[in-house]
């Protein structure tokens, strides 16, 4: 295979989008964390099957904020694709915006979620549901808020011209974080507030 | 290299040396078991229908497996000492020969799993339900470390209690219905039955049956604890007759006999013990430890570490901590005469 | 295309790699090893990023691990010689197997894998390094600390208790009130970032970081087997984290998920364990199991028999591996039907194994073996490996399992597959690339007699664990009465015991002695196959003067092995030398791909992981402000560690470049 192999072409040099080792690198991460929602998810199940108690204990869950929220969290996402795009299209001004209102929106989903969280009758302890829902609202919470981080440095880079339409594989990369981030709420919305209302 | 090879030879001799071990296992396990030890051995010895088919399991387990053990190890000394011709040390076999091997070996294997597995799921089918429906049901709750009893009956004043003794008519499936007062323990009788976990917050059963009139060992096997090594217990097997006259017996509340030494002995108990343990027909109901309305018929003390004689009973009392560290019972401090005293209370228990 | 060239190019985004040769000795060399080599003294020690450190760090600290383990084992022994002994007290005896558990699993098995994957996998791949070299040294530091925190309370009688699988509610507060079971929970949380980290690593090198030619279906047998234990690991580790973060927050924080009174189940512990516990077991052995692929061939005189055979079925394991959990709990009580299904899975799993072990015998079979010592401790394995897996197709039968389960049985098998699989191996692997650690042959005479002492001593020790089980003796007890027939089987076990402790020692001896007066070896003192044998002995910092062109399998038997295709390049490669530079080629045939920028030796990784561990001991001892301080310092570690990294944003300070080139 040597001989079929180019070996005297020109190779692009450090960290080049989707063949930098970074975007290899979050891509496993997010398989890694992907899993870790699933357990989390798995016992939300098992336990809700396996109890005696009345589930959720308060009734079903509210869809309307819950649901407001989720479409926020995937319009962040839109922005933040449509943010990578302009850099492409070398329209730095329009990435910059995008990208500030993907940030802004993804702190009204979490400043919407903390307001869902303070406005709960129960507690983490005060039940098995209340345990479950903190917990695993309060993983995906963790996961937003170091998405916002990763978001805000974007911002940042993207406002010092650190990336033009060749180089951008922060972007790139930071965004798949954020994308993963919303794709899995879809999943956490759907057991937290969708599941209660097939049975 | 010839060198080598000769010193290899031991590896041939080794390998022999497994199978003497494997085809040794059954006659050294007879031999242990044949003197009367070995209460637990099951691998031999089973005595009911939820044990017997799988006994039979491992025995045709363990000797085609042998079989398949030595085959293997025939190959290997074969691929190791087979004759070569002489050759350049430096040349290389080719990589594309020996695909049958793997073809064959793994074709066969995969043959002969399948049939284990079929003969393993029919087997657990057999043992899974009792053909016929259960002549008697009892609950048994683990604690640290012991295991009460509880004998089921329709009519409620017909249920009583006892601990770390089981008894059972032969010849009649038992359902036996399994808690737990605090972690997971499991109840196993293996000459009878295996194992299941005791697990809180679920309740588990199994069953067993008795076709031989006999004292089967039985033991904790799930981790519990400090004293998880003693956490034993014992059915006994009886025919029917006895069976009833026992359960009778058990039912009775505690005879009371009064005498100067017996009533300071129950007036000690009702003082220093009554707030773990019970005695029906008396004031103690305490529910932490088991019940002693008829300690003295039972065969041991302690969840099966000691004989049940007057001397142990002292000793257990006074010394819990030593004999069984970290058992939930404390050493009682007890002078001379609160033991005699003591003593003679807990002998009227029978 | 010719505006790129007429001004001067950007080198710094896209160049044509330059093709060359670096002797020893010349100034491309010379310049190479400068660009590589760490600085000396403990600065260089605690900076490095080097994955031959790394792995010999792993390799080493996992080896005092099992010795620790061993120990333990060795008092464990003591004490069970005899019925009715009173050397231990309950209590310690319970910490003792839980430690003994807990270290073998954790803190020994896989990364004593580990060690050997990071310090092979860049030299038999053709690389200059792993992917992300830093988080290779943060996934050690994390390693190392987080194997002296789950030690850290064992001298005050307070480490785990409750058995490696630390079924709850034992292990919930209620029952078990002291430090112990937090000990092991954020323990095995913090290890559980280091083995994602280091496996994150491995999954990401093997898809990137080969030479080219190197395509898939060429990598060594190892580098499968590392493959599927990391992405395995991947998969698994998330399921032991959350069920002991879990565990955590019902014992510190009041949550119900194992709490009974309040509708928690204990249950859902044993799904969440063995979920990951299973696939854990195969992930401790595949690796080890490359080894025997790889190495005994050499000893065979020819390549290894069915090689994609024997890559299939490690995948085919795995895959296997994850749907065969429930086979722990077949005493839980759970419905026939289940255990049914998970009985027959268990029963196929083997299938797999049955190519693996046919492959070996075969290869044996049709080569001519030369007797070194790892070719012993090699064929040994495969006997060992088979007695293992036998036992377990036993326990595999459900109503047979309802006997064995919990007792001296299974202790018998899981000592057979872990020693057998992972012991044999790793020792054979030692005296088999130790001349590649060290420049220096291990004595044989030595090492025959560690081989023979070992394999006897090891089947003395635990086949009679065997007969223990059958006879019901239940594992995790600390004493037994002599009336159970169990004396004559646990006094053997004791002494085969120390008889393989002995055999230990003796290849402890010969280490030292080797590492002193060994004979000095050549690159290829076995005539191996492989590319690590294509460099010196030890190997120089930058692995590889130029990036070699690899066209087979057997890139240094090319020439006796008529595999068809062309002739692999060694002498003549990619010169990559603007810095430190490694080839990123593509995941499945291996082209070249990318010049990866690769990272500069830094100490963050050692702060980070420091401060992590600090932060898991101040939520120990609830020192709350403490651990803030801990987390911040953890940040600004990280800080550190991306600062000089801006260079990865790479912004192209005046554009100059070609509008028709494909964008990255
Ligand atoms: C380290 C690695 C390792 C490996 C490789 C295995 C391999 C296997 N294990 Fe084991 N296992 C453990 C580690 C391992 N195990 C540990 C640590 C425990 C105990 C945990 C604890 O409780 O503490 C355990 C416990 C355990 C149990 C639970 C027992 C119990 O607690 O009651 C079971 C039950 O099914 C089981 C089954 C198997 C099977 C079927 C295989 C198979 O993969 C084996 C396949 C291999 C072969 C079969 C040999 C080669 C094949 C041939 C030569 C072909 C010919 C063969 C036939 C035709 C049969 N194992
Ligand atoms: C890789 C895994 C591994 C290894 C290598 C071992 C090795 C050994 N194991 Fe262990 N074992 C387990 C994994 C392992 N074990 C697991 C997972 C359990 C279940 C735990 C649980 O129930 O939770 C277990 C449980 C277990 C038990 C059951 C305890 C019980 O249930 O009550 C026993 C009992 O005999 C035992 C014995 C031994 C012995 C004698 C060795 C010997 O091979 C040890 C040999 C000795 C050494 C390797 C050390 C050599 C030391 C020297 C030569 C001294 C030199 C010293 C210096 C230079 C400082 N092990
Ligand atoms: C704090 C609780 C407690 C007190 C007080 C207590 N016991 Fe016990 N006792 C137990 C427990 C728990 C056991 C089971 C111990 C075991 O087997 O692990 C037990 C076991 C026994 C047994 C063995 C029963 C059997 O069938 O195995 C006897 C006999 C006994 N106690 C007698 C006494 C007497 C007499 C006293 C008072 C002088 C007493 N106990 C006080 C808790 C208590
Ligand atoms: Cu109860 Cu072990
Ligand atoms: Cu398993």
């Amino acid at each position: 295979m040597a001989e079929a192999m180019q070996l005297d072409q020109a190779l692009p040099v450090g960290s080049a989008g989707k063949r930098s080792g970074g975007w290899w690198g979050v891509l496993v991460l997010i398989v890694t964390e992907g899993s870790l929602f699933g357990y989390l998810l798995f016992s939300y199940f098992y336990l809700a099957s396996q109890t005696e108690q009345h589930w959720p204990p308060d009734g079903l869950p509210s869809l309307v904020m819950p649901g407001l929220n989720t479409l926020i969290l995937l319009a962040s996402s839109v922005f933040v694709w449509a943010s990578e795009r302009c850099i492409q299209r070398r329209q730095m001004r329009w990435s910059l915006a995008s990208m500030t209102l993907a940030l802004t929106l993804g702190i009204c989903f979490v400043v919407i979620q903390l307001r869902e969280w303070s406005i709960k009758t129960y507690t983490m302890t005060s039940n098995l549901y209340g345990s479950l829902y903190f917990t695993i609202t309060g993983f995906h919470m963790l996961h937003v808020i170091v998405g916002l981080i990763i978001l805000l440095m974007l911002l940042l880079w993207i406002a010092l011209g650190y990336f033009d339409e060749r180089r951008y594989a922060a972007v790139t990369i930071g965004g798949l974080y954020w994308h993963f981030v919303d794709v899995v709420w879809l999943f956490v919305f759907a057991t937290l507030f969708l599941s209660p209302y097939l049975y | 290299m010839n060198d080598y090879r000769s010193r290899f030879r031991h590896f041939a001799a080794v390998e022999c040396a497994f199978f003497s071990m494997i085809l040794a296992a059954a006659p050294v396990n007879a031999a242990l078991a044949e003197n009367g030890v070995a209460p637990l051995n099951y691998f031999l010895h089973s005595y009911g229908p939820a044990a017997t088919p799988t006994m039979y399991l491992g025995w045709i387990f363990v000797a085609l497996l042998a079989v398949i053990f030595v085959i293997i190890a025939l190959l290997l000394t074969g691929a190791v000492f087979r004759k070569r011709s002489a050759e350049d040390p430096c040349t290389i076999g080719r990589e594309d020969e020996g695909m049958p091997w793997i073809y064959i070996g793994t074709g066969v294997s995969a043959c002969i799993l399948f049939a284990l597995a079929i003969y393993a799921l029919v087997t657990l089918n057999v043992i899974a339900k009792p053909t016929r429906a259960p002549a008697l049901t009892l609950t048994v709750t683990g604690y640290d470390w012991w295991w009460k009893i509880e004998y089921e009956d329709d009519d409620p004043t017909r249920r009583f209690v006892t601990a770390n003794e089981i008894h059972i008519p032969v010849g009649v499936p038992v359902l036996v219905k399994l808690k737990s007062a605090d972690v997971i323990h499991a109840f196993w009788v293996p000459m009878l039955a295996g194992k299941t976990q005791m697990i809180p917050g679920l309740n588990n059963q199994q069953w067993l049956q008795a076709d031989a009139e006999g004292i089967y060992r039985g033991q904790c096997t799930q981790y519990c604890g400090v004293q998880h090594a003693h956490m034993g217990f014992e059915v006994v097997a009886q025919n029917p007759a006895e069976f009833q006259k026992w359960q009778d017996a058990q039912r009775k509340s505690a005879a009371m006999v009064s005498t100067i030494d017996i009533n300071a002995g129950k007036k000690l108990f009702l003082d220093r013990c009554s707030g773990c343990h019970t005695i029906r027909g008396t004031e103690a109901v305490g529910a932490h430890a088991p019940d002693l309305t008829h300690l003295k018929s039972r065969r041991l003390i302690a969840a099966g570490l000691l004989t049940n004689t007057s001397e142990h009973l002292v000793k257990w009392i006074t010394h819990a901590q030593d004999i069984k560290p970290g058992a939930r019972m404390p050493s009682m401090m007890l002078t001379a005469t609160e033991i005699s005293a003591l003593s003679a209370f807990l002998s009227t228990l029978n | 295309m010719t505006d790129v060239v007429q001004s001067s190019p950007d080198l710094s985004l896209r160049r044509v790699p330059e093709i060359g040769s670096a002797p020893i000795g010349s100034a491309a060399e010379i310049r190479l090893a400068q660009l590589w080599e760490s600085a000396p003294g403990w600065r260089g020690w605690l900076s490095t990023v080097d994955h031959k450190a790394i792995g010999l760090r792993y390799l080493v600290t996992a080896f005092i691990f099992l010795l620790m383990g061993g120990i333990e084992a060795l008092i464990m022994r003591l004490q069970l010689a005899r019925p009715d002994q009173v050397l231990l007290t309950p209590e310690q005896y319970s910490q003792l197997f839980t430690m003994h558990g807990v270290t073998m699993i954790f803190l020994y098995s896989l990364p004593i894998l580990s060690g050997f994957s990071n310090y092979l996998w860049p030299l038999m791949l053709g690389s200059r390094d792993m992917a992300f070299p830093r988080l290779n040294a943060l996934s050690y530091w994390i390693f190392l600390f987080a194997g002296i925190f789950l030690y850290a309370s064992f001298p005050l009688g307070e480490a785990p208790n409750a058995g490696w699988f630390n079924y709850v509610p034992f292990a919930g507060l209620e029952y078990n009130t002291g430090p112990n079971i937090d000990v092991y929970a954020l323990g095995m949380v913090l290890l559980g970032i280091s083995t994602t980290v280091g496996s994150v690593n491995f999954v990401v090198t093997l898809f990137r970081m080969r030479a080219p030619g190197m395509s898939i279906n060429r990598v060594p047998i190892l580098v499968w087997g590392t493959l599927t234990a990391s992405v395995a690991n991947i998969f698994a580790i998330p399921s032991v984290s959350l069920a002991f973060f879990l565990l955590w927050l019902d014992r510190q924080i009041g949550t119900h998920f194992f709490d009974v009174v309040n509708g928690g189940k204990p249950l859902l512990w044993q799904h969440l364990f063995w979920m990951f516990g299973h696939p854990w077991v195969y992930a401790v052995v595949l690796p080890a199991m490359g080894i025997v692929s790889d190495a005994l061939p050499t000893f065979c005189r020819r390549p290894l028999v069915g090689y994609s055979a024997v890559a299939l079925s490690t995948m085919a394991t795995m895959l296997l591996g994850f749907g065969v959990w429930i086979h722990h709990m077949f005493a839980a009580g759970l419905p026939t039907l289940a255990l049914s299904f998970f009985g027959a899975a268990s029963m196929v799993i083997s299938i797999p194994s049955a190519v693996a072990v046919f492959a070996w015998i075969a290869t044996i079979w049709l080569g001519r073996p030369v007797f070194n010592t790892p070719f012993l401790f090699f064929a040994g394995f495969v006997i060992l490996f088979v007695i293992g897996g036998l036992s377990g197709v036993m326990t595999a039968a459900v109503p047979l399992d309802f006997q064995l389960n919990e007792t001296y049985f299974v202790v018998a098998h899981l000592h057979y597959v872990l020693l057998g699989i992972n012991v044999f191996p790793v020792v054979g692997g030692i005296y088999y690339w130790f001349p590649k650690f060290f420049g220096r042959m291990m004595n044989e005479t030595l090492g025959k007699w560690s081989f023979w002492v070992m394999f006897i001593g090891f089947n003395l020790g635990f086949f009679p664990m065997h007969l223990a089980g059958l006879l019901g003796m239940p594992r995790r007890i600390y004493t037994y009465a002599p009336n159970m027939g169990w004396n004559a089987v646990n006094m053997v076990t004791s002494v085969g015991s120390f008889i393989f402790a002995a055999g230990i020692l003796i290849f402890l001896v010969n280490i030292l002695i080797s590492l002193k007066r060994g004979a000095l070896a050549t690159p290829n003192p076995w005539d191996a196959p492989t590319l690590e044998w294509a460099v010196a002995s030890p190997p120089p910092a930058y692995n590889f003067a130029v990036i070699p062109f690899v066209a087979s399998r057997h890139p240094l038997w090319e020439g006796r092995l008529d595999e068809g295709g062309g002739r692999s390049s060694l002498e003549q490669g990619y010169l990559l030398m603007e810095g430190r530079e490694a080839i990123g080629t593509t995941p499945l045939d291996a082209e070249p791909d990318i010049i990866l920028k690769m990272p500069d030796d830094s100490y963050a990784p050692f702060f980070l992981g420091l401060f992590s561990a600090l932060a898991f001991a101040g939520l120990l001892l609830h020192w709350r402000d403490f651990t803030v301080l801990m987390a911040v310092a953890c940040s600004l570690s990280l800080m550190a560690w991306m600062w000089p990294r801006k260079a990865l944003v790479q912004r192209v300070a005046d554009s100059k470049y070609n509008k028709g080139a494909a964008h990255g």
